[in-house]
């Protein structure tokens, strides 16, 4: 146990392993919606998590952010085996989760938001008084730190753009001194302009060394942003790959669980009309 | 695409006033909620310019009397709002308290027993809502139509549907002195206004309550406690109603067990009229409270020019209806 390696933990080593679940299962009455889920979240890289839809992705995601309590199983952060009974106990770990609708009050202001549950305040308790001096520099340093062409911190959320909303809810993850940011498909309500600067954005907190999950059905941005790639199929967790050095031909196949046609592949199906 | 060069040069220049968007404070109030004092000035000058009595300070004296228990009212009904609810048992709390007040009084307990009594029923019968709507999962507007019946109903039952008269020298004081026109009772919605403001604005739970009324989904997944939270909205305006039936016991000089509904009915048209929004989550106190002084002076008015009663309700329905027809076309 005594090992030096562990005392080095402050200072973040690029791919460190900062999160490991191994075996996870969850049923939900008689369904089982994770079998074996297993996944390795390093430090400084870019996880995917892809898979078809039921293919345990939300269950397995859940299990890491605290959503859910797993049957079965380990999960192991910094090498210590660890149980979330909540996501508050996740998020004391050090794990943020940005959800699919983002989680943001589109009423209130970018500032208020970033500190929606933690505000700072003179005194204890909910009739603490706000120091909303202190709280809207630093919103603005965390958002600026995080993009640019950023919104206004007085702002209220509902006159955002999409992708200033990724950035506000991305900044709130990143910005709590979080090591592992889970993104579930951050990106699917976005344009093409959009979707880039967020790709941005995460590989900016890649580069701070955090460790990111991402969840996505688009694979050419798994392979453009991740570096491992994790493929779920019914419930387990069957492949794992760099993504250097696999195709998307490859994820499709692992993912369907099929060897992939290539005639077939090309043959015109209903997505033509969508075009 | 040089991705690590930009977010670096951007990690290390952080601006430190964010550029885009609408800066500094010019766009935070928005015009539904200037609407109300807005209007509230104009009635004063074309009714003041109409009939110059309607300024005197005999008349000012008595709308600014009959204001303040609204606004006490309203504010409570403001939180509520707030969090994307309504209570529709203030008026009924107000009664409630009120036969209690009289009933403590009655049995020969110091005024200021009583009057904690009033203050903790209102509070009670506020938590008692908030629990059924938060725990209980039940729709607020079925939980407090429930209640206002159910609240009338105790205070039918324990005072026998009769008035008991409460002649105390305190009492009457909080409606009679103070500083010329402006009646302790006036100060003290005056400054349960002003700390309803700071509470909204400036301390963690008016945050949160702003919160659970634009999402309670988005502030339970960032730690608000949100089930709480609603019930301290609706305690809060169930301790409105209690402080409002001492204001209202002072000066009837009786606990009357009156069903007040015009009461009901105004503080909701004040809340619409303040702008605030019937979604929750964008609300003022300044606002409402223009908007129940607004409503007060009208029904002043229109008694002064000799209209008959009957046509008060009328004159307030068609008010708030505009009102909250005007604010479809925020934003």
């Amino acid at each position: 146990m005594t090992t030096s390696v562990h005392e080095q933990k402050a200072s973040v080593t690029e791919n460190e392993v900062l999160l490991a679940a191994r075996g996870l299962s969850k049923s939900y009455g008689q369904v089982q919606a994770l079998r074996d889920g297993s996944v390795e979240i390093r430090a400084g890289r870019v996880t995917a998590i892809i898979g078809d839809n039921g293919a345990g992705k939300s269950t397995l995601v859940g299990c890491l952010s605290g959503m859910h309590q797993p049957d079965d199983g380990q999960l192991e952060v910094d090498g210590k085996q660890v149980e979330f009974g909540g996501p508050q106990n996740a998020r004391d770990a050090g794990i943020e989760t940005v959800y699919q609708d983002l989680a943001l009050v589109d009423t209130l202001r970018v500032w208020q938001n970033l500190y929606l549950g933690r505000e700072e305040g003179v005194g204890r308790g909910p009739l603490r008084l706000l120091k909303r001096r202190t709280m809207r520099q630093e919103a603005a340093r965390m958002v600026g730190a995080l993009a640019v062409n950023v919104p206004s911190v007085d702002a209220r959320v509902f006159g955002l753009s999409g992708g200033q909303r990724q950035a506000v809810a991305l900044s709130r993850a990143a910005g709590w001194g979080s090591r592992i940011v889970i993104l579930d498909e951050p990106t699917a309500a976005l344009g093409v302009q959009e979707t880039a600067k967020v790709e941005e954005m995460i590989l900016g907190l890649k580069e701070q060394g955090l460790g990111l999950i991402l969840v996505s059905h688009n694979f050419d941005q798994v392979l453009r942003v991740a570096d491992d790639v994790f493929i779920m199929r019914s419930g387990a967790t069957v492949a794992h790959r760099p993504t250097q050095g696999t195709t998307g031909q490859e994820l499709v196949s692992l993912v369907t669980g099929a060897t992939v046609d290539l005639l077939e592949s090309e043959h015109p199906t209903k997505r033509d009309d969508t075009e | 695409m040089s991705v690590s060069e930009k977010t670096s040069t951007a990690a290390a220049t952080a601006p430190s006033t964010p550029s885009g968007g609408w800066r500094g404070r010019a766009g935070q109030i928005s015009w539904p909620e200037l609407a109300a004092p807005l209007a509230l000035v104009v009635l004063l000058v074309s009714f003041g310019i109409a009939d110059p009595g309607f300024l005197a300070s005999g008349n000012l004296a008595a709308m600014l009397q009959a204001a303040s228990i609204l606004v006490v009212l309203v504010i409570g009904q403001t939180f509520v709002v707030a969090t994307a609810g309504i209570d529709l048992a203030v008026a009924s709390t107000m009664t409630l308290s009120a036969i209690a007040l009289g009933e403590a009084f009655a049995a020969g307990a110091p005024v200021g027993v009583a009057i904690l009594v009033a203050l903790g029923t209102g509070l009670a019968v506020g938590a008692i809502n908030g629990l059924l709507i938060a725990k209980g999962g039940i729709t607020d507007f079925i939980v407090t139509l429930g209640m206002l019946s159910a609240a009338t109903g105790v205070a039918l039952i324990v005072s026998d549907g009769k008035p008991t008269q409460v002649i105390d020298s305190f009492l009457l004081s909080i409606t009679v002195d103070g500083f010329g026109i402006i009646t302790w009772a006036v100060v003290l919605a005056a400054v349960l206004a002003v700390l309803a403001h700071v509470l909204l604005f400036r301390t963690a739970l008016g945050v949160h309550l702003l919160a659970i009324g634009g999402s309670v989904r988005a502030s339970r997944a960032t730690g608000v406690r949100t089930d709480r939270v609603k019930i301290t909205a609706y305690a809060l305006s169930g301790g409105c109603a209690g402080i409002a039936a001492v204001l209202l016991v002072g000066r009837v000089g009786a606990a009357e067990p009156a069903s007040n509904t015009s009461f009901l009915l105004n503080s909701v048209a004040a809340v619409v009229l303040g702008g605030v929004s019937l979604f929750g989550g964008r609300a003022t106190i300044a606002s409402p409270v223009a908007g129940a002084l607004l409503l007060t002076a009208l029904v002043n008015g229109l008694t002064r020019f000799g209209l008959s009663e009957f046509y008060q309700p009328l004159a307030v329905g068609v008010v708030v209806i505009a009102a909250a027809f005007l604010a479809r076309f925020e934003r």
